[in-house]
């Protein structure tokens, strides 16, 4: 065996995988955040031939879902495969029925598991114990560890134990924090992994399995007689488990020198006051131990490893008999119960310990709440703990980390307690998502960390935003082992990688007296101070800061970088920030380059040496004045007209301090009021549309793709431009008929996210200059302040009177209010212009089931949310319950307003003596198919309204709270083809069978687009996806072909680049019909790759080379006697392949594997003909020869 | 009858070469071209500003899809060993060699000096028996005088005969002041052949949507008399190969281009129109009119209509014009 170190700086998730793909045989999978990254690496490995110890190639097999997951893991298991999965959150709750099926036959695996939140009054993808903590009745072992080495060491030690004892492991470590978090550490080499995973226990693991040559029956179905004590057999096994892992923990000790204990106590050997607690935060706790301790205090933390089984004997043997007070701190919430799982754990243990007379006198104890949803937890939290402790009587079932207001759980901190940081050198990196900052930080922390001696740790901060998303990349190294899972507060390197950021973010709060902060500064050094805001500059004053300037952007483009800073302002890190020697620094980074663009030549090599040494040559330092020049501003609030909620709740939590905010502040009940997106005024780009009214031919296509509804038009009488502000735009309408009648289309340039699909699918072009459009992007700045004026004049102007539009050209729906808006979508998201056209057609009286997805985070991500009301007050009424159930979801909200309906009509009936026979019956023979239509029934239903608020009779307020009802309900269940073709396919086939009135909108990008590009069953042939990294061989799902086989359901299949009219009239038909319907939307998507300006042509190439035929199927004209199946599109013209290499999910296989991909496209052309040749009979055939309506 | 030729240094067994097109983006296909009778091949043009705008794209989606959004820090994983482009031409290249016992020669078509240098080096590098450099450029600044448009193509052959051992050919268009001038000291810039001629595509409008219309066509047989003139006229006069490239649908145009002194013959349209397969008859034929005229080899006949064989001279210059004006007079 060889001794050689091999260290890597890696994040948990590889850590735990790296060894889980190399003791296992098959994987299971499907992805879930944080910990999908495992499930894909293993892919990825599996696809490049990587082996497990054994010399086999592991079988990864993505599933349909987590469910789908387990039960193929328990199947694998069950046969004799070392099996494992990775998973998180509502993904383990799918697999909990497995799990007690694989714990109660004592079957061997380890299910790694990144622990997140679980969605209850919201959702977050971000990290704590309520995942781990909801499976702990599984008869699972829980063991965790707290960093990244130990994700890397405990999966081996989980795997062997779990083979030894019969028991199987859920593996946990903290969503992001420690999945995520960046650090060096030791690899273990396969010979390593190979000495503790013995043969034997391999092969007793295998001769556990079904075989039919020893046959045996297992999974039977048992009576009260035997049941009970059939549960009672396992527990010799559960009673045996922590010696194991103990002496499971000691081999790799004695293998690799790292100590691991069931319950590792560290701090005073006569401690008093100790803490209890799993995960990462025992680092944090174990820190804060030392440093308390080194200043005369008696304190400790006993951190769980092993949690279950709980091991009385060993939790015992690990408290110091001096201890007199313990807080046990839980990741977890169990709302209603005596305390959280792990303190009444540790309660129940000391109680019987102290029966047993095990110990002499009970500790003081108490039970507390931290972390959840990722929320930082600090040194100085764990100092408030420990001082909480000295008190008589201590707060139990306490709070720390946020600001209780309510029932005043919380504990107090001081925000000021910090420990030694001096060994550390901290920088803070501000940047944007696709600026490149957390891929050069990551960079970064791998040439410090596997070329010297320090120790790195990093660690990234994302917002919430797919568009213009700004980063905060956390980078400590330092000459010892890294363990500070928590947040840089004082950092001594700030950079701000975009300038704008100056005005809008705080930074230099972060920052050490005597810090260096370096801008990205378009300004020189003699003009950059003045360019800084007056906090920015006292700031810099009162704490001597450093300032360095770099004019990023002009280096990197005059050294042939493409425009990329990343490069620039690494090296502009390495030289200034003190973590290796100057000259050592540039050494490294230039050896970094040399090995990253080895392959790319010499010219590559050159090129980026050139930008390293351009970089150090425009890099200056800034003089300047010991007084504030510039004027105090306030950071960028919302509008004063913004509601209350927006201004006491939304804004804070905008500006980054909803940490601040206190419990009082939050809706009980996870309620937000709708339409906070406009409030926000993001700024993302620089570039914005630009009307041009005499070119304009007024076709509404802009305003129909536009992805953020930033382009908006009306109609209005001239007279409103008497006081319109200068430079107000309008035409007169091209409408004939329409005299005195202006046309204005105005472009709401603060939401505007730059993609430029307005401009491509502009059909004018200036008769003068060819090179204009109507519409064309133009710098924003000279033009915004204006711009601001015209917005707010056209906002008073009243939107078209709905009933007096035909909305049913594409023209006509321009004047329909968008009641989605500004939403935090990828700029030129291609579901977006579906959701827009959604709310305009149906918005004030429409429910959206969504499922979790793309779709669900813009459309419902806090701080802002893009579904908004009109001036009625009435919009789209929107909830999110999960991914794998949206149509069941969605299904119950149909019931729910049949039921009600019914209800309503009853009580009208009922009530018609006091309300007016005419009253009722206009109400209840009410048509409600056109717009008028549906205006005047909406008047009705306010008078009866206000007719029941006089009546006091328990029908009256019974017919009163279900009045609304008596308007057609719009019901839309809304989400990706991860969730349609894979998750919820049995939920939306039974939504489907169940004939009810539900309408399915399937946002299809053919990938899991919101969880990284993961093959769905609606990737097409021949593309790549993660988790088909060596290209799909099988055939996309013709999900409509299924719904079609029903009869009575509705289906289109649509691409509003390729056909807007098209797709209007499936939507138009889809809510028409009285029964369900399912509406296939083509949707470009940035893991498609390519730029997504190209969006609209490429919705074209998709529908012209057959891949997406346009189609309609309308029950309706079957019932007519009519052939219902329409097809929308006319024969392919164009190849399979001319638009699927123009996207790099295709393009990637050409230079990966050409011979699959030749392979590959070609059965790909043969099944779109095949599929187009079917289509064609269909739309040949006679009525009867589809299935009749009932 | 044998129909061995030398072009740049490079034996041939016909004159029949497969000039830059699409058909050569499959290896198959030029072991099919190889199989009827190919002389060589010259690979499909790589484009410099296409390769630089296909990296520039890949950086783009890099770039909007790795590190943007906490729940995906990557779409498009384990790609960064790629050169988008380049590599997939330069892999076509050595997929060929290893296929093909006819030259395999690369097309470049850059726009940067940079990319004419290493490309080139590229090409060498990846087994390319030689390069035809394809120098596309219009003077459209009226400003730029014809001094400098010729050095512009003086100073590429340069650079690439610095870089690259291998021959180099100059694919170019008849637009000079001086034709005759320029293919001399494209000779003495290190060029080892003229392919005569690149055919500008030229633009014409869409009336309706006013917009430029880029369709392409093919060459017809009528398109050769231009580079049959110069062929015939520098035929003896420099120490170049040369090739003739436009308007050869049939061995009749292949005749001609070497009577003129042709050291090979390029063609495409004739492939696309009547398959890789053609280039047997076209062999055939050739074959078939030496036999007939009774010619052993191609050296019997090359160059017998250039002119300095001919026995009026003359009829290559202006006074062949003043004839053929004549010739139409009503």
């Amino acid at each position: 065996m060889s001794n050689k170190k091999t260290i890597a700086t890696i994040d948990g998730n590889e850590a735990a995988a790296y060894v889980a793909y190399r003791v296992n045989e098959v994987c299971a999978i499907y992805p879930i955040t944080p910990s999908s990254t495992m499930a894909e690496l293993a892919d990825e490995w599996a696809a490049k031939g990587t082996k497990n110890i054994w010399g086999s190639v592991p079988d990864i097999m993505e599933m349909q879902s987590e469910a789908g997951a387990a039960g193929t893991v328990h199947g694998a298991l069950q046969t004799g495969s070392l099996t494992t999965t990775f998973t998180a959150s509502q993904g383990l709750m799918l697999m909990l029925p497995n799990m007690y099926k694989i714990a109660g036959e004592l079957t061997a695996t380890v299910f790694h598991v990144a622990a997140r939140s679980l969605a209850a009054q919201g959702l977050s993808i971000f990290g704590d114990h309520q995942d781990v903590m909801a499976a702990r009745t599984t008869g699972f072992a829980m063991l965790s560890s707290v960093s990244v080495q130990e994700a890397h060491d405990f999966a081996l030690i989980a795997q062997v134990a779990s083979l030894k004892a019969r028991i199987p492991v859920i593996h946990f470590f903290d969503g992001f924090r420690t999945s995520h978090e960046v650090n060096k550490l030791e690899l273990l080499s396969d010979d390593q992994i190979k000495s503790m995973v013995t043969d034997d226990l391999v092969i007793a693991h295998r001769n556990r399995g079904l075989n039919p040559e020893k046959p045996f029956i297992r999974g039977t179905a048992q009576n009260p007689d035997i049941y009970f004590q059939g549960r009672e057999t396992v527990n010799t096994f559960y009673n045996n488990m922590p010696g194991i892992v103990e002496e499971v923990m000691n081999d790799f000790e004695k293998m690799t020198g790292r100590k691991y204990e069931l319950f590792q106590y560290s701090g005073a050997a006569d401690a008093e006051r100790i803490i209890i607690i799993m995960g990462s935060g025992g680092e944090t706790v174990d820190e804060t131990v030392q440093a308390l301790n080194a200043a005369g205090e008696k304190t400790g933390v006993l951190q769980v490893r092993l949690y279950r089984p709980f091991s009385l004997e060993h939790f015992i043997k690990a408290i110091p008999a001096s201890v007199k007070s313990i807080a046990i701190l839980d990741r977890t919430k169990e709302s209603g119960a005596a305390g959280e799982p792990m303190y009444q754990d540790v309660l129940a243990s000391l109680v019987d310990a102290l029966q047993q007379g095990k110990i002499k006198q009970l500790p003081k104890l108490i039970g507390g709440r931290y972390g959840l949803s990722s929320k930082e937890f600090t040194p100085a939290m764990v100092k408030a703990v420990f001082d909480e402790l000295k008190k008589d009587k201590p707060k139990n079932s306490f709070t720390i980390g946020i600001n209780d207001d309510v029932t005043f759980t919380s504990l107090q901190y001081d925000p000021n307690y910090t420990l030694d940081e001096s060994e550390w050198r901290q920088g803070l990196f501000f940047g944007l998502g696709a600026d490149g900052t957390v891929g050069a930080n990551k960079n970064t922390i791998k040439i410090i960390g596997e070329n010297t001696d320090l120790f790195a740790q990093g660690y990234f901060v994302y917002d919430s935003k797919k568009s213009g998303a700004r980063t905060v990349s956390h980078l400590r190294f330092g000459p010892k082992p890294i363990r500070a899972p928590y947040l840089i507060s004082k950092a001594d390197f700030i950079a701000c990688h975009q300038f704008n950021f100056i005005e809008k973010v705080e930074m230099l709060e972060f920052a050490k007296d005597g810090a260096t902060f370096l801008i990205n500064s378009p300004y020189d050094k003699s003009e950059v101070w003045g360019k800084l805001t007056g906090q920015v500059q006292k700031m810099i004053i009162d704490k001597k800061i450093k300032v360095y300037i770099i004019d990023a952007t002009t280096v990197a483009r005059d050294t042939g970088m493409n425009g990329r800073i990343n490069t620039i302002m690494q090296t502009c890190y390495f030289a200034l920030s003190g973590v290796l020697p100057r000259e050592d620094a540039i050494k490294q980074i230039k050896k970094a380059i040399e090995k990253t663009y080895f392959k790319k030549g010499q010219k590559v090599i050159d090129q980026n040496f050139k930008a390293v040494d351009a970089t150090l040559a425009n890099l200056y330092e800034v003089e300047y004045p010991k007084t504030v020049s510039a004027a105090v501003h306030e950071l960028l609030t919302v509008s004063k007209k913004a509601p209350e909620f927006v201004q006491e709740v939304t804004s804070v939590m905008m500006a980054g301090h909803g940490d601040e905010l206190p419990v009082s502040k939050m809706p009980i009940d996870g309620t937000y009021p709708s339409g906070t997106t406009q409030w926000e005024k993001r700024n993302v780009s620089d570039l914005v549309p630009l009307w041009e009214p005499d070119t304009c031919i007024q076709c509404g296509n802009c305003a129909y793709v536009c992805p953020h509804s930033v382009i908006r038009a009306k109609f209005f009488h001239e007279k409103y431009l008497e006081k319109a502000p200068e430079g107000f735009q309008s035409a007169p309408i091209n409408s004939r008929g329409f005299p005195e009648t202006k046309y204005s289309l105005q472009v709401y340039l603060e939401d505007c996210t730059g993609c430029n699909l307005c401009v491509e699918v502009c059909p004018a072009t200036s008769l003068t200059d060819n090179t204009r459009k109507a519409i064309n992007l133009t710098e924003k700045e000279p033009i915004l302040e204006k711009g601001k004026a015209n917005i707010e004049y056209f906002e008073n102007i009243p939107w078209n009177d709905r009933s007096k539009i035909d909305f049913s050209t594409v023209h006509g729906a321009q004047f329909l209010e968008p009641l989605f808006e500004f939403s935090g979508a990828c700029a030129g998201c291609g579901e977006t212009p579906y959701l827009k056209l959604l709310s305009q057609l149906f918005g004030e009286r429409l429910l959206v089931a969504n499922a979790t997805g793309c779709s669900s985070i813009y459309g419902g991500n806090l701080p802002t949310t893009p579904w908004t009301v009109n001036a009625e007050g009435r919009g789209p009424a929107w909830s999110n319950s999960l991914f794998e159930d949206n149509a069941e979801f969605g299904l119950g909200m149909r019931i729910t307003a049949d039921q009600q309906l019914h209800a309503a009509k009853q009580y009208l009936l009922g009530l018609k003596d006091e309300l007016g026979e005419a009253v009722v019956t206009d109400i209840l023979d009410a048509k409600q198919t056109l717009e008028s239509e549906l205006a005047v029934q909406h008047l009705r239903v306010q008078k009866l309204k206000e007719q029941l608020k006089t009546m006091t009779s328990s029908p009256a307020q019974h017919l009163l709270s279900v009045a609304d009802q008596l308007v057609r309900r719009s019901v839309w269940l809304v989400g990706g083809d991860g969730w349609a073709y894979d998750i919820g396919y049995g939920g939306l086939d039974h939504a489907l069978a169940s004939g009810r009135n539900v309408n399915i909108l399937v946002l299809d990008t053919e990938v899991y687009s919101n969880t990284g590009g993961q093959s769905s069953k609606s990737t097409p042939t021949a593309a790549t996806a993660k988790f088909a990294a060596g290209g799909k061989a099988g055939g996309k799902k013709d999900l409509a072909m299924q719904a079609i086989s029903y009869g009575n359901v509705y289906v289109a299949r649509v691409a509003f680049g390729a056909n807007p009219q098209q797709t209007l009239l499936a939507m138009r038909e889809a809510e028409a019909y009285d029964g369900p319907s399912l509406i296939l939307a083509y949707s470009h998507c940035i893991a498609h790759g390519y730029d997504l300006k190209d969006g609209l042509s490429q919705q074209n190439n998709a529908v012209a080379s057959g891949h997406w035929p346009l189609l309609r199927y309308n029950p309706v004209l079957r019932k007519k006697n009519q052939n219902p199946f329409v097809l929308d599109s006319p024969r392919p013209t164009m190849a399979l392949r001319d638009y699927a290499y123009n996207e790099l999910r295709y393009k990637v296989l050409t230079m990966t594997n050409p011979t699959v991909a030749e392979d590959l496209m070609k059965h790909a052309q043969d099944l779109v003909n095949l599929k187009w040749k079917n289509y064609e009979e269909l739309a040949t055939k006679k009525a009867s020869d589809f299935v009749p309506i009932a | 009858m044998k129909l061995q030729t030398n072009y740049m240094g490079l034996q041939l067994d016909s004159p029949i070469v497969v000039s830059a097109c699409t058909l050569s983006e499959k290896t198959d296909n030029i072991v099919m071209m190889e199989d009827n009778g190919a002389g060589a091949v010259v690979l499909f043009s790589l484009f410099e500003e296409q390769i630089k705008k296909e990296e520039a794209l890949f950086k783009g989606v890099m770039n909007t899809t790795t590190n943007v959004f906490a729940e995906a820090t990557d779409y498009f994983t384990g790609l960064d060993d790629f050169n988008v482009g380049s590599d997939e031409y330069l892999e076509n290249i050595r997929r060929a060699k290893e296929r093909v016992k006819i030259p395999v020669i690369g097309s470049l078509n850059g726009i940067t000096s940079e990319g004419w240098i290493d490309y080139s080096r590229m090409m060498e590098q990846a087994g390319a028996d030689g390069i035809e450099v394809n120098i596309f450029f219009i003077p459209g600044d009226v400003n730029m005088n014809s001094s400098h448009v010729e050095h512009r193509y003086l100073n590429i052959i340069e650079s690439i005969k610095q870089t690259v051992k291998i021959p180099v050919a100059v694919k170019l268009n008849p637009y000079f002041s001086a034709m005759g001038n320029m293919a001399v000291r494209m000779e003495k810039a290190g060029a080892d052949a003229l392919v005569m001629f690149n055919r500008f595509y030229q633009p014409d409008f869409n009336i309706n949507d006013l917009t430029i219309k880029t369709d392409l066509q093919y060459s017809e047989p009528n398109e050769i008399r231009l580079p049959l003139l110069w062929t015939a006229l520098l035929y003896g006069k420099v120490n170049l190969s040369l090739a003739a490239t436009t308007g050869v649908q049939s061995a009749v145009e292949v005749i001609k281009y070497i009577l003129a002194g042709s050291d090979v013959v390029m063609t495409a349209s004739s492939l696309y129109k009547n398959g890789i397969a053609y280039l047997k008859t076209m062999n055939k034929e050739l074959q078939g009119w030496m036999y007939t005229m009774g010619f052993d080899d191609l050296k019997a006949f090359r160059g017998n209509m250039s002119q300095q064989h001919i026995a009026d001279p003359t009829a290559y210059e202006r006074a062949n014009y003043i004839k053929i004006l004549e010739g139409v007079k009503v």
